[in-house]
């Protein structure tokens, strides 16, 4: 690892303004990837901001929403009593993520900006446009098993790692993040952005911008719901296919629906058409089936990972049947 | 928390920069000083800069199973390379490197976190639990000894973490079943596949109830 500097931020004005001066600095919270990434050279920061120490780590809840600190470790989001009862989507993702370790570790802010697990951006001796602008892409054409099925251009076919993102894409949260300019909000949706011919940018966030918190706006969403992770292992192994559905129901009629997938594409992947069908249905096997052949009109595999196109609406059946049925 | 107290440890973490700032300077001048055709060559191609990374060290305030210690790290030191190759502590292993395997768990502040990927420079003031801080003079910690009996392990190599690992389970509250010890300690690979034993030794000590 190349060394660098390390500069200890005690407030958000702080860091944001200690950014500004410095090119080559980014701010470091659990570290999980970053500290992995520095360590093969993809990461070579001059300067990291430790953001550690700023007062963002606290869960409040209203009437409106809960807004969960950036630096709120994974692992005291997921076990929260009350994001347990009231967004019990986000804990079953965040469980479903990483390891007990990692999820100490491991920031809310951070766990967003997690870079891709795609074999060739790891690798540096192989070409690969997220990590070198226009090197290449190693992956098509490759062994891209892990890869996207969902809107990935001719520079890129990595998908987004977390399945965090892919509850809170589902909740319809919204990302505040400071800057020396203020204060922003972003649309989660917004927030991770699609590769087109600039993979090397996985987000919206802008030169010195810190995230600071989510926001999720309450919800019915307290008993049908259920987060699917179908993986090469029953835990601790990133996602081949996930699915994050939520369902209010009464009657058994559907009357309001979430539906998002991680795993298949470079952001976390909202399935609206799918819950606009599912609106106001009767719960059976055969809506459920419309609405996975609906989610997959765009799908297309890249060779290795034709299988997700099999395994993806399979998953959507099994995760809306496993949460109706709760 | 106390702004002015906050805009005080941050000017005193500053001062790292501009000490660094000093160095290059200075060797810089010397450089130009001196100024034979090296020495300037030596300057163009930053290698002052170069100098003064290498010796730029930061100060850490640590304790590892209740010994202080006072020492200046490099910035990229890891919690683990602190341990073994600062501290002379080696049964905290390093497997992976990578936050894959789980051989490196230790406790910070009594969370079970993966010292490959902690840098030690941000743990100031903070209180590490390792392997060798477990056991009381010769009798071994509760969950040491499960180990042994359930012959928890082959080579013993991944031993280190999944025996910290373990002891965290049972605190988080996450040793309620078997299905859910696996699932919690499933960040502790070992190659051996002792796992079935690992879990033996986990619930022995979760029903066994001992203060752990």
């Amino acid at each position: 690892m190349k060394n660098f500097q390390i500069i200890k931020s005690l407030s958000t004005a702080s860091a944001v303004s200690g950014m500004k001066k410095e090119a080559s600095a980014m701010y470091i919270a659990g570290g999980t990837n970053l500290v992995d990434l520095m360590k093969k050279n993809i990461a070579a920061p001059e300067k990291l901001i430790d953001i550690t120490g700023i007062d963002l780590k606290a869960i409040s809840f209203s009437d409106k929403k809960v807004t969960i600190g950036a630096l709120a470790k994974n692992s005291q989001v997921a076990e929260d009593a009350s994001i347990r009862e009231n967004f019990p989507l986000l804990s079953l993702a965040l469980e479903a993520g990483a390891s007990q370790q990692v999820r100490h570790m491991a920031s809310v802010g951070g766990n967003m900006l997690q870079r891709t697990r795609c074999s060739y951006f790891y690798n540096t001796d192989m070409p690969c446009n997220k990590r070198i602008p226009k090197s290449g892409c190693g992956a098509i054409g490759g062994a891209n098993r892990m890869h996207a099925i969902f809107g990935a251009s001719d520079s890129c076919i990595a998908v987004h790692p977390s399945d965090m993102c892919v509850a809170l894409a589902a909740l319809d949260a919204t990302v505040t993040v400071e800057s020396t300019k203020g204060k922003r909000q972003i649309k989660f949706t917004d927030f991770h952005r699609l590769p087109g011919n600039k993979p090397e940018k996985d987000n919206t966030l802008e030169n010195n911008e810190l995230i600071t918190s989510v926001e999720i706006p309450n919800n019915n969403f307290k008993k049908n719901v259920h987060y699917l992770k179908v993986r090469d292992r029953t835990s601790y192994a990133f996602a081949l296919v996930s699915v994050a559905a939520a369902l209010e129901i009464q009657n058994n009629t559907i009357q309001d629906v979430r539906l998002a997938m991680g795993g298949v594409a470079h952001k976390p992947w909202r399935l609206t058409e799918a819950e606009q069908f599912l609106k106001g249905k009767t719960v059976s096997d055969t809506v459920f089936k419309q609405a996975a052949e609906l989610a997959m009109r765009d799908a297309r595999g890249y060779g290795e990972n034709n299988f997700k196109l099999t395994l993806a609406p399979n998953a959507i059946i099994e995760a809306l049947t496993i949460a109706a049925s709760k | 928390m106390d702004q002015n107290k906050a805009d005080h440890k941050e000017t005193g973490e500053d001062l790292g920069a501009s000490r660094r700032d000093f160095l290059k300077k200075s060797s810089l001048l010397t450089a130009l000083a001196l100024a034979p055709p090296s020495l300037v060559l030596a300057s163009e191609k930053k290698w002052d800069e170069k100098i003064a990374a290498y010796i730029e060290t930061v100060p850490l305030s640590i304790e590892v199973n209740g010994t202080k210690h006072t020492l200046n790290v490099e910035p990229r030191t890891t919690l683990l390379d602190l341990l073994r190759e600062n501290l002379q502590l080696t049964g905290t292993k390093k497997g992976c490197d990578h936050g894959q395997c789980g051989a490196c768990t230790v406790h910070v502040n009594g969370i079970r976190v993966l010292s490959c990927l902690t840098l030690a420079s941000m743990q100031q003031n903070a209180q590490v639990t390792t392997i060798e801080g477990l056991s009381k003079g010769k009798k071994l910690h509760p969950m040491q000894e499960a180990f042994i009996k359930n012959d928890g392990f082959q080579c013993g190599y991944c031993t280190p973490g999944q025996i910290m690992s373990g002891i965290a389970c049972i605190k988080e509250g996450h040793a309620n079943s078997r299905e859910e010890i696996r699932e919690y300690m499933s960040g502790n690979i070992c190659r051996c596949g002792a796992y079935h034993n690992i879990v033996d030794a986990i619930v022995e000590v979760k029903e066994g109830g001992k203060q752990i």
